[in-house]
């Protein structure tokens, strides 16, 4: 395999975050600019190297777990440079890109497994993992976000201003950018799990559709349904939906941890 | 090509000498017409603000000779007796004028720390006499490169980006929480000068609706009328309370004025929409408890107090950081200076040769009767040649001088080696 890209591609992700903890720090509209950059070229180097690795491995990159771990940490930066370009607002980004270089690095510094190939395979079954992968990213940052949240009111609230408030967004953004991040996993575990169910579907033989991690995704997406209408309203608008945010992200861990590892016969690590 | 500046500001000058000195527009323009008429100086450029009044010029002579000239010019100007105005004034010249000019683009000469007014004001006035043609290449040059300083420690470091007095710090912890102001509504409780100074702010970014409450109804309706508000009547609290998001109280009274009990029904009537509650009244006019409700924001006079003072430190330790862009600048000044300056003196230098070599010439070869035209031309272009070649070597070494300050005494070296005053660039 060819070291190029992941090399490339951490290089680009450490710059980046090294840029936009020095625009957090000093406001500099350059800096942060030029992490943005850094950012765009480590999605760039990212992507190759997970086309890389498919290829040298012969199968996809979610086949094992640091394939899928690799993939998360994509999606998770793709989806965040979206939200920055579309709410204009890159100074959560200091705290974002540790997530992602921890997946990437995880994901590229471990030897990987030599699994045999899933049930399941074609074009919808690509479609179901990325999507669900998609998801989890985006329900992810939504968690950053509503931490960040929740800080910055606490210290709002507790009269503690310092230099860090005076440098994150306005609490009514970090509440619209966790609600876009929150439509965009929406939308892709509900069409991931409807392709899901179709390449279950497809599968020769009896299949069960009462796997736990069925349920749990449905739980998931029931719970993020439920945020997305209460964090709408003014009632609960704010500290409150953070709150229900980040306990719906504690659901997705626990989905991806103690479900997927001992609960759920047919699904891997997604 | 030298610098001299004179002024005075606030740390020179009490008030009364200051609305003495400032100047109007059209007295910029006069100003700077008699300066050059009279000789006093080639170009001229009138900074004047509420807090300074500074003449920048370059002199045709020297500068430490022409600043007495233009401290009476000051005097007689603006009919102030010099024993008055000499006090007050400083001087400056060439690098200190330019370093000077410098700091007051980037606000570290200001009254406020970083107050972005100052940049605006120095761009207006140098517009304004670039307009009337009272500058020239150095002050041209110069006033840009102000401009580009300000504008550099406006970006680069935080010296003017926070909030410096406590109406402003409730205005932008409001925009903490809220955003853009320009699609919010904000009620005024009281119509006193604070409330006045809050609602500028509010107005100037954008605030889309104002309601004010006082008292008084009368001057409620000024204010409102002022800042194009409209009037709610005294203690109508619930229907107050409905829509604002920003409330600021600030009305003489003994005990508060609005109490849990108020707010907390005003929070469920709203659907606990976020209030952010500014009470500048002393004493208190919001009871403290009502920062316990769920999304109510409430700061008092001393909170923001101590916001204003944590914000005074940070301006005063990004200092350093501006002083550096400066000192690049004026380094980057004195460089193009010097290699205006260089030019000029080549220039004037060949010229003082070609002269020695005519007339060296002339008394050399007229004994020399034996030489035809052809040969005197040949003998003439050999020693342009050497003396071309003999000012090359020494102008392209000064040229490359890496060392700014090495530079500037070199070319004052050669100048004053090898040229008379009358013959100076």
């Amino acid at each position: 395999m060819n070291h190029l890209f992941p090399i490339f591609a951490a290089t680009a992700y450490l710059l980046s975050f090294g840029l936009y903890v020095r625009f957090l720090g000093t406001g500099n509209r350059f800096t942060g600019r030029l992490g943005t950059l850094f950012l765009g070229l480590g999605l760039i180097g990212h992507y190759f190297a997970l086309l890389d690795r498919s290829r040298g491995l012969h199968t996809v990159p979610y086949h094992d777990l640091y394939g899928s771990m690799s993939l998360f940490g994509w999606l998770l930066a793709l989806t965040y440079l979206g939200l920055e370009l579309y709410h204009r607002e890159r100074s959560v980004a200091a705290f974002v890109l540790p997530f992602i270089l921890v997946f990437f690095l995880a994901a590229h510094l471990a030897p990987a497994d030599r699994l045999p190939p899933p049930p399941v395979h074609g074009m919808i079954f690509a479609f179901h993992v990325t999507l669900s992968i998609l998801a989890y990213a985006a329900f992810a940052l939504a968690f950053v976000l509503s931490l960040i949240f929740l800080g910055e009111e606490r210290l709002l609230r507790s009269h503690k201003i310092g230099d860090v408030v005076w440098r994150l967004p306005p609490l009514e953004l970090l509440d619209q950018m966790s609600r876009s991040s929150v439509l965009v996993g929406l939308i892709s575990i509900a069409m991931g799990t409807a392709l899901g169910f179709v390449s279950v579907d497809r599968l020769p033989g009896q299949n069960s559709f009462y796997d736990a991690k069925y349920v749990i995704t449905l739980v998931v997406l029931a719970l993020y349904v439920l945020y997305f209408r209460l964090a709408r309203t003014t009632a609960w608008r704010g500290g409150r939906a953070s709150k229900l945010c980040v306990f719906n992200f504690v659901i997705v861990v626990l989905s991806f941890t103690v479900v997927n590892l001992y609960l759920s016969h047919s699904h891997r690590y997604f | 090509m030298e610098i001299v500046l004179v002024g005075l500001n606030h740390r020179t000058a009490p008030v009364e000498v200051r609305e003495r000195v400032s100047f109007t527009a059209e007295q910029t323009r006069r100003a700077a017409e008699e300066l050059r008429a009279r000789g006093i100086l080639e170009e001229t450029l009138v900074l004047s603000t509420c807090n300074r009044s500074e003449v920048y010029g370059v002199p045709p002579e020297s500068s430490h000779e022409c600043a007495p000239g233009l401290s009476t010019f000051l005097s007689e100007f603006h009919s102030v007796r010099p024993d008055i105005l000499n006090v007050s004034l400083y001087h400056h010249y060439d690098q200190e004028a330019v370093r000077h000019l410098f700091q007051v683009a980037a606000g570290l000469d200001s009254m406020l720390l970083g107050e972005a007014e100052i940049l605006g004001q120095v761009r207006e006035a140098y517009r304004f006499a670039h307009e009337q043609g009272a500058t020239g290449p150095v002050l041209n040059r110069l006033f840009q490169g102000a401009l580009e300083v300000g504008k550099r420690v406006r970006t680069e470091t935080e010296l003017g980006t926070r909030p410096m007095s406590v109406a402003s710090a409730g205005v932008k912890l409001a925009e903490r929480i809220f955003g853009k102001l320009n699609r919010r509504r904000a009620l005024v409780l009281g119509a006193g000068t604070i409330s006045e100074q809050v609602v500028s702010h509010l107005r100037d970014r954008g605030i889309a609706q104002l309601q004010v409450m006082n008292r008084s109804r009368d001057r409620a309706e000024e204010l409102a009328n002022q800042f194009g508000g409209k009037v709610v009547g005294w203690g109508e609290w619930d229907a107050a309370l409905q829509s604002p998001d920003v409330v600021v109280s600030s009305v003489s009274a003994e005990e508060p004025v609005l109490g849990r009990d108020i707010v907390g029904r005003a929070m469920a009537a709203r659907g606990n929409r976020a209030l952010f509650l500014m009470d500048l009244g002393v004493p208190r006019n919001i009871d403290p408890r009502v920062g316990e409700l769920y999304n109510v924001y409430v700061y008092n006079t001393d909170d923001l107090s101590e916001i204003v003072q944590q914000n005074r430190n940070a301006r005063e330790d990004e200092i350093p950081r501006a002083q550096g862009i400066v000192d690049e600048h004026v380094t980057k000044f004195l460089s193009w200076q010097a290699s205006v300056e260089l030019v000029g003196l080549v220039d004037a230098l060949r010229a003082k040769m070609r002269e020695e070599r005519a007339s060296f010439i002339r008394a050399r070869l007229e004994p020399m009767k034996h030489l035809t035209e052809t040969d005197r031309a040949h003998v003439e272009k050999l020693m342009d040649e050497m003396l071309e070649k003999l000012l090359l070597e020494p102008a392209e070494r000064l040229r490359g001088e890496k060392e700014l300050r090495r530079k500037i005494q070199n070319v004052e070296a050669l100048r004053d080696l090898f040229l008379s005053n009358r013959e100076k660039p």
